[in-house]
């Protein structure tokens, strides 16, 4: 390596470091300041660790609200949406790319609707339907439009692009064989898109883990709310931000996802290659 | 599949004498398994995708009695309403100005990372997951540090001090609010769009950027010549999806401003959620959300239409 290739390189790793700390240092000082106390969060200058760490906001942010629950809320909702969205969207994706029946372009570009209208637009209608179907203040609008309406059109789409890649052969081999399509789906192409499924999993599990709009809408009591609504709820009787007890909390929702993150990061990327370009 | 369909079809061209031969033939069947599959995924996106919006049209033709908690039919009033609404205009240049700031630093923070990213080096990988992980961090969690440490007297404006500088008080003044929603809202995302550009990127054909530098042209050069031309469809393609995100932004300003001070950060998405649920004004809330969906419809048909048109080459 010749002298000024090396300076080059140390500029270009300096410029990167700049630039990373705007996307590194909020969250590590979100998870260093969860366990100072709130007169240590407010000191300037502000330092990045606490001189007298503390438990203190963990213990009140389940003392103030049913944080324990709205955890547990967020967790089955995002894992419910996303079970569904896999098999939801990998029949759909199967038969779209598979199986000829009459109609299937039309009905295609029918599910592709479905990408075009953001939930944003659709949510004051919605809002009414559950309401006479007596669903406000419960899980399922979350769960139903969540797991067959945006984030399941995207997931099906994927998928057939998927299916549409692997060889037919494989599957004609088996049709000769007898066996049936719910079979070749099960036994034979499930099997073979593990790398489709797992973006669509961890886009579905992100998708609904950060719903807030929605519950924001549907959900009116506390121990039903999920975890992005509970996160803003940590004000004291004046109005003001419990800060320390809401870094905590949202400490806590943040890093198992990034933990999550950090051992599949490969699945994340790829995940969002496939959706993003050939989407 | 061809091949089955083939051998069926011979079999009951060959045997017309067969008569009784039964109604649920291989084909049908496996038509009818065609349907079952998508059934689940086409019910989803009609109930909860197109009855919805056909409900959206009804609504914006009536007006919502909140204490009789009936429909009046009232025409065009609510489209009339969108003329006179004296805080409209400035909701469009809000919408307008956060759409565009987020899409421009969207996509040249994105790109400028991937360039910088696309390379060989110890870190790399590093580097990668430090510019990405924001991504996989909640939007309020996100949302709700940042405005802490945007306060008067918060980590930023400490940072600022130590180089002399007196920072503004970020999230109350209409200027550097909106530049404060936009800014967090480009480094929570933008890892999506550097991935996007760095699978781009990989795909140039590298004797390309050899025969350039033969031929003796610059960085800049082949930066403007080769690569951004080869990258164009990754590049349309992020463009679109990250300003149709941008129109669909709500926790980010919920979260850190609230729309304000005054109307100043208050984007279409948030000023329907007001009108519909805040002033339980449905009629115009629906109106307002088909014009959020005219947009959005809008400017995925011009990504179509430049796609044609514009992009070098697709595969």
């Amino acid at each position: 390596m010749t002298g000024s290739h090396r300076i080059r390189r140390v500029i270009l790793i300096a410029c990167l470091i700049v630039l990373a700390v705007p996307f590194a240092v909020p969250t590590i000082w979100m998870i260093t300041s969860s366990f100072k106390p709130l007169a240590e969060i407010f000191r300037s200058p502000p330092a990045l660790f606490a001189d007298n760490p503390t438990f203190a906001a963990y213990a009140e942010a389940f003392a103030f609200q049913p944080f324990a629950r709205q955890y547990f809320n967020s967790v089955y909702v995002a894992l419910i949406v996303t079970a569904t969205v896999m098999i939801v969207s990998s029949l759909a994706g199967y038969a779209f790319a598979r199986i000829r029946f009459p109609g299937a372009n039309a009905l295609f570009l029918v599910v592709l609707v479905g990408l075009l209208v953001p939930g944003e637009v659709t949510i004051v209608p919605l809002f009414q339907m559950f309401k006479q179907w007596g669903m406000i203040n419960t899980h399922w609008p979350l769960i139903l439009v969540t797991a067959l309406a945006a984030p399941c059109v995207l997931a099906t789409f994927i998928m057939r692009q998927f299916f549409l890649s692997l060889p037919v052969e494989l599957e004609e081999a088996a049709r000769i064989d007898g066996l049936g399509r719910p079979a070749i789906w099960w036994r034979i192409c499930l099997p073979l898109s593990k790398p489709a499924l797992s973006a669509v999993a961890i886009l579905t599990f992100l998708a609904s883990w950060n719903l807030y709009l929605e519950p924001t809408v549907y959900l009116t009591s506390p121990e039903l709310f999920t975890l992005p609504q509970a996160l803003t709820r940590y004000t004291d009787a004046y109005g003001g931000q419990m800060w320390n007890t809401q870094l905590a909390a949202a400490t806590m929702t943040v890093v198992p996802m990034l933990i999550v993150f950090i051992v599949a990061q490969r699945q994340f990327v790829e995940g969002l290659a496939h959706s993003g370009l050939k989407g | 599949m061809t091949a089955v369909e083939t051998v069926v079809e011979s079999r009951g061209a060959q045997a017309p004498r067969d008569l009784r031969r039964p109604f649920w033939t291989t084909r049908r069947r496996d038509q009818l398994t065609g349907y079952l599959f998508i059934a689940p995924q086409l019910a989803g996106v009609v109930l909860f995708v197109l009855v919805p919006v056909g409900l959206g049209i009804w609504y914006s033709l009536n007006e919502w009695n909140i204490f009789r908690g009936e429909l009046t039919f009232v025409g065009g009033d609510n489209y009339a309403a969108l003329f006179s609404d004296p805080q409209l205009p400035a909701v469009l240049g809000a919408t307008a100005i956060f759409s565009i700031g987020i899409v421009v630093l969207n996509i040249a923070l994105g790109l400028g990372l991937a360039v910088l990213l696309n390379r060989r080096f110890r870190g790399v990988t590093f580097f990668r997951t430090v510019f990405f992980s924001p991504v996989v961090v909640s939007v309020v969690a996100w949302t709700l540090v940042w405005g802490f440490l945007l306060q008067d007297n918060g980590g930023i404006n400490a940072l600022l001090a130590v180089f002399g500088i007196d920072g503004p008080n970020w999230l109350l003044s209409g200027d550097t609010a909106m530049i404060s929603v936009i800014v967090t809202q480009v480094i929570r995302s933008v890892g999506v769009n550097m991935v996007l550009f760095l699978a781009a990127l990989q795909g140039v054909p590298s004797e390309l950027y050899e025969a350039a530098r033969i031929d003796g042209a610059g960085a800049g050069r082949i930066f403007f010549r080769i690569t951004l031309p080869l990258i164009s469809p990754t590049l349309m393609l992020t463009a679109v999806i990250t300003i149709v995100g941008a129109l669909q932004a709500f926790a980010n300003v919920a979260v850190l401003t609230g729309g304000g001070p005054g109307l100043s950060t208050t984007v279409l998405v948030y000023y329907v959620f007001q009108q519909a649920f805040e002033f339980n004004d449905i009629g115009y809330g629906s109106t307002l959300a088909l014009m959020l969906l005219t947009f959005v419809m809008l400017l995925t048909l011009l990504q179509w239409q430049l796609r044609r048109k514009w992009v070098f080459y697709e595969d």
